[in-house]
């Protein structure tokens, strides 16, 4: 949804860049586009082609969100145990206004469940990393290692991670590194595999230049290995984030503790709907701000394609 | 006769799915000191498997390949190349790219301020001490050319190796940068081995042009001497006889003698 709407902001800016004479790269065109909208008499024109662009770019998305608000509304109007909008929106107002309250382990503030969340995907996805990446490098660098590995990862890659959960409750005797490890077990895949893929999709030519400057090992590894695999293992990290993120719900909504997943669980044994409610939205924006921050980060490490 | 690279009746066949394909045949060449020698002939002639094979990326299935009376066992920095591609690395800027290569020949011997000096001499001897500091997405082609030239004087190499390397450049940038590489070469004194699908070119640089016929088995066949001054202009070339001559014995060869059947 955001990266929608950022992109459409650029391309508001577009028709401006075209009317220059001479083609430029994208921001030299704005930038040379700005002093023309303030030179030119007819500015009030352009003015209004800018609002025309920023009213196409944000309206679309405010029509679908109103249109599900509406919906909703008329669902509620319906249902005696639907809650309505503004119910909700009342609910939402109560529990922001209080994040971080704390009344014992099963009533604490929406932060701390969020964060809890958070830390346990943070934990498992950091060994899924120290584990996946290497592993990704063995099999990518070593056909050996590869078709060694490869028909084992093909059949447990499609299981639910939730399958596992009981092997970390029987391993670990406990709840909370229990839903740790699926989270480890559903990230490590498309680590191990985008690594995989990474490493045996680094071009000839810089091998060749590798091979010809005759690299030390240690050199080939942190000059030109691990940097033209890195986009590939971000992609890697930002798939496995999205499932991770996905799992830990169903995984708290099991084990119970402190977490957003237990929180909806916790609030439909209290039939506080509205609840559930504001809990689907704050996993959706989370969610959408964790793979944002990766893309962020894809973006920072992605060289112009020469 | 100073030969740095023999190369004695080579051979190199690939395997395929269908067989085993000759691509060189009884390819005999010594590269002397110094010279400058061109390799032309119809794409697919094997040129650059030639050359490949001096920089020992591909190892010949028959034949011996010596340089400096050593056989050729794999590449190394005493034969340097520089790739038609450029293949600078994306993610160093030009300073980098360049101090990767000199740090590999030098750093034995030579502290890092001799080492940064040596990169900077090179950015400096192909105009583009301005770019140390820019990626390689930041600049043209025939920049990224330029450094790649660069990165492979600065190892001071023996010998050499260039695969097309202004095949993927406009007609200006080239010119430009053939004047360059003479002013270069001029400087350093080289020994250069280059594979180019140039006439113009092939005289305006070389010291002797190979020309190879048609694959499969191709090999080499004729030698032609270009006997022009140096250093060389190309405005003074344009309306000197001999010139004209190499060039239409070039032409000769390529579109005459060895025509490829429906291109």
């Amino acid at each position: 949804m955001t990266t929608a709407t950022l992109t459409s902001g650029l391309m508001a800016v577009r028709p401006e860049a075209d009317a220059t004479p001479v083609k430029e790269t994208d921001m030299a065109a704005t930038s040379a586009a700005t002093p023309a909208l303030v030179s030119t008499p007819d500015n009030s024109v352009s003015f209004g082609e800018h609002f025309s662009n920023f009213i196409r770019a944000v309206l679309p998305p405010l029509i679908g969100f109103a249109l599900v608000i509406g919906l909703w509304a008329l669902v509620a109007m319906k249902s005696a145990d639907f809650p309505s909008p503004a119910k909700t929106l009342d609910a939402a107002v109560v529990l922001f206004s209080d994040p971080f309250y704390q009344n014992g382990p099963n009533d604490q503030g929406i932060g701390w469940n969020i964060l809890s969340s958070l830390k346990r995907v943070a934990i498992g996805f950091g060994f899924a990393a120290l584990v996946g990446i290497p592993m990704g490098f063995i099999i990518g660098r070593f056909a050996f290692m590869n078709s060694m590995l490869e028909p084992i990862i093909s059949i447990l890659r499609p299981v639910s991670p939730l399958a596992w959960l009981p092997i970390g409750l029987m391993v670990f005797k406990a709840a909370d590194p229990a839903s740790t490890w699926t989270i480890f077990i559903c990230s490590i895949w498309p680590m191990i595999l985008n690594t995989a893929q990474g490493v045996q999709r680094v071009p000839q030519d810089y091998l060749n230049v590798a091979r010809v400057l005759n690299l030390s090992e240690f050199r080939i590894i942190t000059k030109i290995l691990f940097p033209s695999v890195l986009p590939y293992m971000l992609t890697g990290i930002r798939l496995s984030i999205g499932t991770a993120w996905l799992v830990i719900v169903a995984a708290e909504m099991l084990t119970g503790g402190v977490g957003i997943g237990f929180w909806v669980w916790d609030e439909w044994n209290n039939l506080k709907v509205e609840h559930i409610l504001i809990a689907i939205f704050v996993i959706g924006i989370v969610g959408l701000l964790l793979e944002y921050l990766l893309l962020l980060i894809a973006r920072r490490f992605s060289y112009g394609t020469n | 006769m100073n030969a740095i690279v023999k190369v004695e009746n080579v051979g190199m066949a690939f395997e395929t799915k269908k067989g085993s394909f000759v691509a060189l045949k009884d390819v005999n060449l010594q590269i002397r000191t110094g010279e400058v020698v061109s390799l032309i002939g119809h794409s697919g002639c094997g040129k650059s498997t030639l050359l490949n094979l001096i920089a020992g990326l591909t190892l010949p299935t028959s034949g011996v390949m010596l340089c400096n009376g050593r056989e050729i066992a794999g590449p190394g920095p005493e034969r340097a190349v520089v790739f038609q591609n450029h293949s600078l690395l994306p993610w160093l800027n030009c300073f980098e790219n360049v101090y990767l290569a000199v740090e590999r020949v030098f750093s034995a011997k030579e502290g890092k301020e001799a080492l940064r000096a040596r990169t900077h001499a090179a950015l400096e001897m192909v105009h583009m001490g301005h770019a140390a500091q820019k990626l390689p997405h930041e600049i043209s082609g025939g920049m990224k050319q330029r450094i790649g030239i660069a990165r492979a004087f600065a190892m001071e190499p023996k010998i050499l190796l260039m695969d097309e390397p202004f095949g993927a450049l406009d007609a200006l940038t080239r010119a430009a940068l053939q004047d360059e590489l003479i002013g270069v070469m001029e400087k350093t004194g080289a020994t250069v081995v280059m594979v180019t699908h140039d006439v113009d070119e092939a005289v305006l640089l070389s010291d002797r042009v190979v020309m190879m016929t048609n694959g499969p088995a191709a090999t080499i066949g004729e030698i032609l001497e270009v006997k022009l001054e140096k250093p060389r202009n190309r405005l003074q070339l344009a309306h000197d006889p001999h010139f004209a001559e190499c060039r239409a014995a070039i032409l000769e060869f390529l579109y005459q003698k060895q025509m490829k059947k429906a291109a």
